[in-house]
C-alpha cells in the first residue's frame, strides 16, 4: 500500500511561508528512498507527515490507505518509525536497556520475549556493555545508535531515518549500511533523509530532491548524481566518484560509477613510471 | 617555533558515573594558528577532550582528573567559564543545546550583552557576522522556526561575535549540507589565515575537512594514537586502524597505488587527483 502525499502544503503556525508546497509523492512498500536537499528545504517537515506528527495545512497524507488525520500518532508510530536528527530528544528512560524495552512493552509485545529482543538489539548495535547506563551519558554517536536500536527493535514496516550518518564513525557507517541493506532485503520500506551523497551513492536508491519545499527531482540516484546543476542549486555536491568521472571524461556510458570502474579506466590512461 | 596556546600534559579523566577513564594520559600541544582535526571513533573521547579544554570538565561535569591543562595561560579547571569563553569558543554537537533565546538576534547578542558591550559595538559585530555567515535573512526570525543547519550557524555567530582566539567545533558537518559545510570551512580558513584564529574541529567527515586542516590528531579509547600532517595521515588506512572514515578519494588513491597505476602524493580532493593524472599523461606516462 505504501505512503502517499496528495497535494500537500504545510505552513508552521503563526508563519507566512509554506515549508512544503504541492507535494505529490507515492512511496511503495519495500522501496528504498533517499530524500535530499539543502538545510531548510523541508526534508524533516516532510517526514514528520509520514507518521502524523504533522498534519498538512492543505492536502492529505495516507499511510496504507488511511488518512493520517483520522488515526492517532501512537498507532501510526508502530508502523512508521522515525529516527530524528537529535536523538537525545527521544530518550526518557533511566537506562539504555529500559530505553529499548519501553517501546516493546508499550506496543504490547509478549513479556517473555522482550528480554531476548532487547539483548539481541543492543548487541547488534554494540550497546550491550552500556545497558545499565543512562542514555544521556553516552557519546553523541552512541546516542544516535541507541535511537536507531530502540526503533528497529519493534520491527516497524516503514523506517524513516533523518541524517543517519551524522556523527557516525567508519565502523558505525558500515553497520548502518549493512542494516539498511538487510531491512531492504526483508521487504521493509526505508526512507533516508541525508546530505551525505557518498552514503546515498552506496545504495543508489530512488532519490527525491527537495528545494524550497518542492520536489524538483524524483528518479534514480545515478541520474541525479550526473546532474551537477541540480545538485549545486540544492547545496549538494556530486559524490567524489561522479566528480572524477565527469572531470576525466572517462565514462560516457550511463553505467553506475563505482570505484572499481574508475580504477579500470584510469589504468588505461596512466601508468606509474617510478 | 610557533607558540602553543593549549598545553595538555598527561591528562586523564573519568566521568562521575563511570568506572573507566574516558581520557588516558593525553599529552598534546595546540599551536597558535593550528587548524587541527580531532578524529576518532564514536566514544573515543573527542568531545570529552574539548570539554576539558573549555573548562566544562571538571566545572560542569565533575568527575576525577589527573594531569594538567593550560589554555592561554589559564587553568580551565579553576578559571570561571565566562572568562575562558572570551578566548575559546565552543560550538556544541547539537546546536539546540546552545540556543536558548527566542529570537535569532537576542541569541547572537547574548554573550555581548552579558559582558556589557556598548550598543554600537554590538550592532557592528552583528552586521559583520551576518555578512560572514550569510545569515542576515535570519536575524529577525524566531529560533524555534530554524532548521538544524540554520540553528548551527546562529550558534556559531553567537560565539564568533566575541572574537575568540581559539574556536572548537564539535561535528559541525553533522547537520549542514555539503555546500553549507564548505562555506563554513572556507570562512574558518579565512579566519584562521587573516585573524590568526586557532581552530580545533571534531568531525567524522574527513572527505569534507581534509582540504582545510594542517594537522590530524586521532584518539583511540581515550589515547592519542596519531598526531601528524594531513597527507601523511592519508597514506594510512585510518578506518581499519582507528575507525575513522577515510574519504572516497583516499580509498581510490590506495587502490590505484596498490595496482601501480598512480604513485603521486595522496590527493585531498577529486580536482587534485585529476590535475595530477593529467600532468602524468602530458609527461608521457
Amino acid at each position: 500500500m505504501g505512503i502517499e502525499f496528495k497535494g500537500v502544503y504545510y505552513r508552521y503556525p503563526e508563519t507566512n511561508t509554506d515549508v512544503l508546497r504541492n507535494i505529490w509523492l507515492e512511496i511503495g512498500e519495500g522501496e528504498a528512498v533517499a530524500i535530499l536537499g539543502d538545510n531548510g528545504a523541508g526534508k524533516t517537515t516532510l517526514i514528520k507527515h509520514m507518521n502524523g506528527l504533522l498534519k498538512p495545512s492543505k492536502g492529505d497524507v495516507y499511510v496504507d490507505g488511511v488518512n493520517t488525520r483520522e488515526v492517532e500518532v501512537s498507532t501510526l508510530a508502530r508502523k512508521v518509525a522515525l529516527v530524528f536528527q537529535y536523538p537525545e530528544k527521544m530518550f526518557f528512560s533511566e537506562t539504555v536497556y529500559d530505553e529499548v524495552s519501553f517501546a516493546l512493552k508499550n506496543f504490547g509485545f509478549e513479556k517473555s520475549l522482550i528480554p531476548r529482543i532487547v539483548e539481541k538489539t543492543l548487541k547488534t548495535f554494540w550497546l550491550w556493555e552500556y545497558r545499565d547506563r543512562s542514555p544521556y551519558t553516552l557519546s553523541g554517536g552512541e546516542q544516535r545508535r541507541l535511537a536507531l536500536a530502540s526503533i528497529l527493535s519493534w520491527d516497524p514496516k516503514y523506517i524513516v531515518l533523518d541524517e543517519p550518518t551524522a556523527g557516525q564513525d567508519a565502523i558505525q557507517r558500515e553497520i548502518l549500511t549493512h542494516l539498511i541493506n538487510r531491512k531492504i532485503g526483508e521487504g521493509k520500506t526505508v526512507i533516508l533523509v541525508s546530505h551525505d551523497v557518498e552514503f546515498i551513492a552506496e545504495f543508489s536508491p530512488r532519490t527525491i530532491l527537495l528545494k524550497d519545499g518542492e520536489i524538483i527531482f524524483d528518479g534514480e540516484a545515478d541520474d541525479l548524481f550526473r546532474r551537477k546543476d541540480l545538485l549545486t542549486k540544492s547545496g549538494l555536491e556530486q559524490p567524489t566518484l561522479y566528480q572524477l568521472s565527469d572531470r576525466l571524461g572517462l565514462i560516457k556510458t550511463d553505467e553506475r560509477v563505482t570505484l572499481e570502474l574508475l580504477v579500470e579506466y584510469i589504468k588505461k590512461v596512466i601508468q606509474c613510471t617510478k | 617555533m610557533t607558540e602553543a596556546v593549549v598545553h595538555i600534559e598527561d591528562f586523564s579523566y573519568k566521568y562521575p558515573y563511570s568506572e573507566k577513564e574516558v581520557l588516558h594520559n593525553v599529552t598534546l600541544k595546540i599551536f597558535d594558528r593550528d587548524f587541527l582535526l580531532l578524529a576518532g571513533a564514536s566514544g573515543s573521547g573527542k568531545t570529552t577532550l574539548a570539554r576539558a579544554i573549555v573548562g566544562l570538565i571538571p566545572q560542569f561535569y565533575g568527575g576525577e582528573y589527573r594531569g594538567e591543562i593550560r589554555v592561554f595561560d589559564m587553568d580551565p579547571s579553576l578559571t570561571p567559564i565566562y572568562k575562558i569563553t572570551e578566548q575559546v569558543g565552543f560550538l556544541f554537537q547539537n546546536p539546540e543545546n546552545q540556543i536558548f533565546m527566542t529570537t535569532v538576534l537576542r541569541d547572537i547578542v547574548f554573550g555581548m550583552e552579558f559582558r556589557g558591550f556598548p550598543r554600537e559595538e554590538m550592532e557592528e559585530r552583528v552586521r559583520w557576522i551576518s555578512r560572514e555567515l550569510n545569515i542576515a535573512h535570519l536575524i529577525g526570525r524566531r529560533t524555534e522556526e530554524l532548521s538544524g543547519g540554520e540553528k548551527q550557524k546562529v550558534a556559531l555567530a553567537g560565539l564568533m561575535v566575541l572574537k575568540p582566539r581559539l574556536l572548537i567545533l564539535d561535528e559541525p558537518s553533522a547537520y549542514l549540507s555539503p555546500a553549507a559545510t564548505k562555506s563554513l570551512l572556507e570562512l574558518l580558513r579565512r579566519l584562521n589565515k587573516d585573524l590568526g584564529l586557532t581552530i580545533v574541529i571534531i568531525d567524522h567527515r574527513l572527505d569534507l575537512v581534509v582540504k582545510y586542516i594542517n594537522r590530524i590528531v586521532v584518539l583511540v579509547d581515550g589515547e592519542i594514537k596519531l598526531d601528524t600532517d594531513v597527507r601523511s595521515a592519508l597514506q594510512e588506512n585510518l578506518s581499519k586502524e582507528y575507525g575513522v572514515n577515510m574519504p572516497v578519494i583516499s580509498k581510490l588513491y590506495t587502490e590505484l597505488k596498490r595496482r601501480g597505476v598512480y604513485c603521486g602524493t595522496p590527493p585531498l580532493d577529486a580536482d587534485e587527483l585529476v590535475s595530477n593524472i593529467l600532468v602524468d599523461q602530458e609527461g608521457g606516462g
